[in-house]
């Protein structure tokens, strides 16, 4: 019997027989419908997602037509990760000029609110340049990181360290004070660089630190809506599922801990984002079918509940993409065409 | 997206279900996102009827290359005598009846 090429989770290559396949396929889509409370892939979803993990090639596409845009996170800092010697500017303008982006994004290279505050009068005036240079729109992002306002990072109590010592009521308020404090970090960068001319302010990675996390970017976009109505933000999540580091803290009347992509969206529409990202991690030992599977099924609740735009995140370790650093083009590509076709989203 | 190894990630998405920026109309259909929070299908449609032309030339890089030219909005190519930048955008604020904040401010303090 031919077998299929295909990856796991980690990115190493692996081979599946056909009913192994759409076995994986299958499991992801109905582990990702059991745990969100969301519908299973149908059969003709099911089908199409088989067949476009068959036939893996160097590179595939989406049919004509069914191209979407695309946002970015910390591009700048990706170009120095991989040791080009440019600047920002520099580095936006090979993702305008040679990569095809859609979009693009400005950020300070330690990309958390915390410290890009401190840097913010260093950061306008070549922000502003930018500006001049750039035709297609550019983004201010950073991350909420929550994790720099605890000690020994920043001034509140560690809820690490207070939790294991049953200090509960004292971790609960170290994390309420830690929202505060991002969230005043968060509205003074993000109007900075709104004032300055920033087409949208990206909140990024949100929800990596729990429910805390979330809960001051929803803040943080309530506030700047109010005081910028035509501000474009958009909401990036860092998991498909809201972990409870705190776990009473809610949003519009909803708890916030254990929400789903769906969840998680229909609380930023109402805060006022205008672009959602709803991310699904890679299970490492699971294959990259079951994973995409598992991501499409979560996604594709989220696009048909949306009132705005959705954009995947499908970057390394997220959207069924594998998590290594070297991505293998023939899953990211399989990955992207299956995640546009399957779910008609917005971009990516 | 997360870019994370940018050839490995930006490339592959690029290439597989992206615009393709300015060498297509990504940068315009994105715009009406960001500005007007229209979903994918309104927004290429409310560019293309802009442009005057259909939803799938969008992303034909010869039609886009010489409907880009024709509206001053940038293309990808460096070429003498045609708006880069700033210029471009505001020609694209025109074109799309949007507010594009950089070309606001920029002409406030020209005053």
């Amino acid at each position: 019997m031919q077998k299929i090429f295909s990856r796991l989770g980690d990115g190493w290559a692996i081979e599946l027989t056909e009913a192994e396949l759409m076995t994986d396929i299958v499991d992801g889509s109905t582990k990702a419908a059991g745990d969100a409370g969301i519908a299973p892939l149908s059969d003709d979803e099911t089908n199409h997602l088989f067949d476009i993990c068959k036939n893996v090639r160097k590179i595939t596409g989406v049919a004509r037509g069914c191209e979407v845009i695309t946002t970015f996170d910390g591009p700048t800092i990706e170009i120095r990760h991989a040791g080009i010697i440019a600047n920002r500017q520099q580095a936006l303008q090979i993702f305008e000029r040679c990569l095809g982006a859609d979009t693009i994004e400005f950020s300070h290279v330690d990309y958390s609110y915390k410290p890009a505050k401190t840097v913010v009068h260093e950061d306008l005036p070549l922000f502003e340049q930018s500006q001049f240079l750039m035709v297609i729109p550019l983004f201010y992002g950073a991350m909420p990181n929550l994790g720099l306002y605890t000690y020994p990072d920043g001034p509140m109590p560690n809820p690490a360290e207070l939790l294991p010592l049953g200090k509960i009521k004292e971790a609960c308020e170290a994390y309420e004070g830690a929202v505060e404090l991002a969230v005043k970090d968060m509205v003074f960068v993000a109007s900075a660089f709104h004032e300055a001319g920033a087409d949208g302010i990206n909140f990024d990675t949100v929800g990596a630190s729990g429910d805390p996390d979330f809960k001051a970017a929803l803040l943080a976009t309530e506030i700047l809506k109010k005081k910028y109505p035509d501000i474009c933000i958009e909401i990036g999540m860092a998991g498909e599922f809201v972990l409870g580091t705190h776990g009473e803290l809610n949003h519009f009347g909803r708890r916030l801990a254990g929400l789903f992509p769906h969840q998680q969206l229909k609380i930023a529409e109402q805060a006022g984002a205008t672009i959602f990202g709803p991310a699904v991690n890679t299970v490492t030992n699971k294959t990259i079918p079951w994973n995409l599977s598992r991501a499409i099924t979560m996604t594709k609740a989220c696009v048909e509940m949306a009132d705005i735009p959705v954009h995947a995140n499908m970057g390394m370790g997220v959207g069924g993409l594998p998590l290594c650093e070297t991505l293998p083009v023939d899953m990211v590509s399989v990955a992207s065409k299956a995640m546009v076709e399957i779910t008609r989203l917005d971009g990516l | 997206m997360g870019t994370g190894d940018p050839a490995g990630v930006t490339i592959p998405h690029t290439v597989t279900s992206g615009m393709g920026g300015l060498r297509t109309a990504g940068d315009l259909v994105a715009r009406m996102q960001m500005t007007r929070g229209m979903k994918i299908a309104e927004a290429k449609k409310y560019v293309a009827d802009k442009l005057g032309i259909s939803t799938t030339e969008l992303i034909d890089e010869v039609v886009m290359k010489e409907v880009r030219e024709e509206h001053k909005i940038g293309f990808i190519t460096s070429k003498g005598g045609h708006p880069k930048g700033i210029e471009a955008k505001h020609h694209i604020a025109r074109l799309l009846d949007i507010d594009i904040s950089s070309v606001n401010r920029f002409k406030q303090r020209c005053r």
